[in-house]
């Protein structure tokens, strides 16, 4: 399946939508990837691995399908970042706590990945509204660093608690945001303990660095983050290499 | 966002001006919990409804579900627990050791706020605060002169109060601030919950509904949606995942929620 390579330069949101990619990615929280890009690329081209056909770009969707299809996508970007990291040196020479704990991040998020494939494929009128799975590029990332692979589970897992918050709001049936809510605070736990590897015994687990006030009662809540600068941040990692848009997702 | 957003939200709710006792929230609470199960309904199902059907289906509960005062008059209880235990144990001397004091002075920053920001919301709807007795009254807890006493504690408040926001979603699902701002306080309750657990060596997230904290207190993890629980949406994921950890992963990837009724009976415990 052979996608056009003028693909490749397609941005994922139209700029007046989208603003300053980079801006609204360091805006919401230093999600700073070396050798990242602004786009979210297409190409596959000796991949037929794809189920979007050529010439076409998969679009997230509208409503409550919009928001799963939007949420599995955050599950398969975290699921393939943590497969890759239990196959990395760093993984492998870590010390037993810090292994159970990754290979405890990887199960669950491969486990909420597959839950939301089934659940989606289950609630979409047609399998092509469902997200394909998407392929992914960590080149930049060294798996053999903790400093590396800590640092950005750190921001995958703090990106997840700001996305799940901010995608609350936009769910309509109870039952979806009640998943939401069993799932959001799991990835909460995750961005808790990683930070505490990175600093232990500090605040960080809940720090300043990452909490935001409500009506002047201090930094003592999590970000609740739009769908829009959460794309926008992902995009900017360079990390997803399958083109997507996201130009019907509810906004209130 | 801002409190006077919140208040307007608020001010839109005909019990705003019904200021009951802390007793009578109980109550009340005990009453709308008693009936409610979550419905578990098959995403299929629940995929071809819109707004309005997805919401008659799916949750049955919500003509008992409480209004978003009791709901937040409901968290504020827990937060004045919650804030009046770290006040205690920091000012405890000798209780928490120095290495440990950077991230109790963090959890209480935050519980301070949590009330402060309730407080402020609901204005004079807002309840009074309870007497709290750590003791646990005839269980004779040694919580403020045993430092595990008070850790196992710290995990049980924390745990409990991710899922008794979570059981809440739905009763202020219909108003997106107050939505949006419990999401906010809940998530950081969860990395409370997961420092505390992993500092008495558990793991930050919950496996099945194991607990080492005395089994009094089982219930934390217990309830009509215990934290064992595999079935999500309506599809029992147990046996899938065998590759991935297996059960004990699926039970650790989702967490559950509590009603107001199964919360409230954990907190009554330790309010005179």
């Amino acid at each position: 399946m052979k996608k056009e390579l003028i693909k490749e330069e397609k941005n994922l949101f139209p700029p007046q939508k989208m603003g300053n990619s980079r801006r609204d990615f360091l805006k919401i929280g230093g999600l700073v990837v070396a050798g990242s890009g602004l786009l979210l690329l297409s190409c596959n081209n000796d991949d037929d691995n794809v189920i979007v056909p050529p010439g076409e770009v998969f679009d997230l969707g509208s409503g409550d399908l919009g928001i799963l299809n939007y949420a599995y996508a955050l599950e398969q970007l975290e699921a393939a970042f943590y497969t890759k990291v239990l196959s990395g040196s760093y993984w492998m020479g870590a010390n037993a706590n810090e292994k159970q704990i990754l290979e405890d991040l990887y199960n669950h998020e491969v486990i909420h990945r597959e839950f939301f494939k089934v659940a989606i494929t289950a609630a979409a009128p047609s399998a092509d509204k469902v997200l394909p799975t998407l392929e992914f590029d960590f080149s930049s990332v060294d798996f053999g660093s903790r400093d590396s692979v800590l640092g950005i589970a750190k921001i995958l897992e703090d990106t997840g608690v700001s996305a799940y918050n901010g995608a609350g709001k936009l769910l309509q049936n109870t039952d979806y945001l009640l998943i939401a809510g069993k799932i959001v605070s799991v990835e909460a736990r995750h961005a808790s303990a990683i930070r505490d590897l990175i600093n232990p015994g500090s605040t960080d687990f809940a720090g300043d660095d990452i909490l935001v006030d409500l009506a002047g009662s201090g930094k003592a809540y999590d970000k609740a983050t739009m769908p829009s600068a959460i794309l926008a941040a992902v995009g900017a990692t360079g990390f997803v290499k399958t083109e997507f848009t996201a130009d019907n997702l509810p906004t209130s | 966002m801002n409190i006077i957003k919140l208040l307007e939200s608020l001010s839109n709710d005909e019990l705003l001006n019904k200021k009951g006792s802390r007793r009578e929230s109980i109550n009340h609470f005990k009453n709308a919990g008693k009936n409610i199960a979550l419905a578990s309904i098959p995403f299929g199902l629940a995929a071809t409804s819109n707004k309005s059907s997805a919401a008659t289906m799916s949750m049955a509960t919500a003509a008992i579900q409480a209004s978003p005062t009791d709901v937040l008059n409901f968290a504020l209880t827990l937060e004045y627990l919650e804030r009046n235990f770290y006040q205690m144990g920091m000012d405890t001397s000798g209780l928490i050791p120095d290495g440990d004091k950077d991230v109790f002075g963090q959890i209480l920053k935050h519980e301070v706020s949590h009330v402060n920001f309730l407080v402020a919301a609901l204005g004079d709807a807002a309840i009074d605060e309870p007497t709290f007795d750590f003791t646990g009254g005839d269980l004779n807890l040694d919580t403020f002169s045993n430092y595990q006493t008070f850790l196992a504690l710290s995990q049980g408040f924390e745990d409990t109060g991710v899922r008794a926001y979570k059981g809440q979603a739905g009763a202020l699902a219909n108003d997106n601030t107050l939505l949006e701002y419990a999401l906010q306080i809940h998530s950081v309750e969860a990395r409370h919950a997961s420092q505390v657990r992993r500092m008495r060596n558990e793991k930050g997230w919950i496996t099945q509904s194991e607990t080492t904290i005395p089994s009094t207190f089982s219930a934390i993890y217990g309830g009509a949606i215990p934290e064992s629980n595999t079935t999500q949406g309506g599809v029992n994921l147990a046996g899938m995942f065998d590759s991935y950890g297996g059960d004990d992963a699926i039970t650790e990837a989702f967490d559950e929620p509590l009603t107001m009724a199964e919360v409230n009976a954990i907190a009554s415990i330790f309010i005179v």
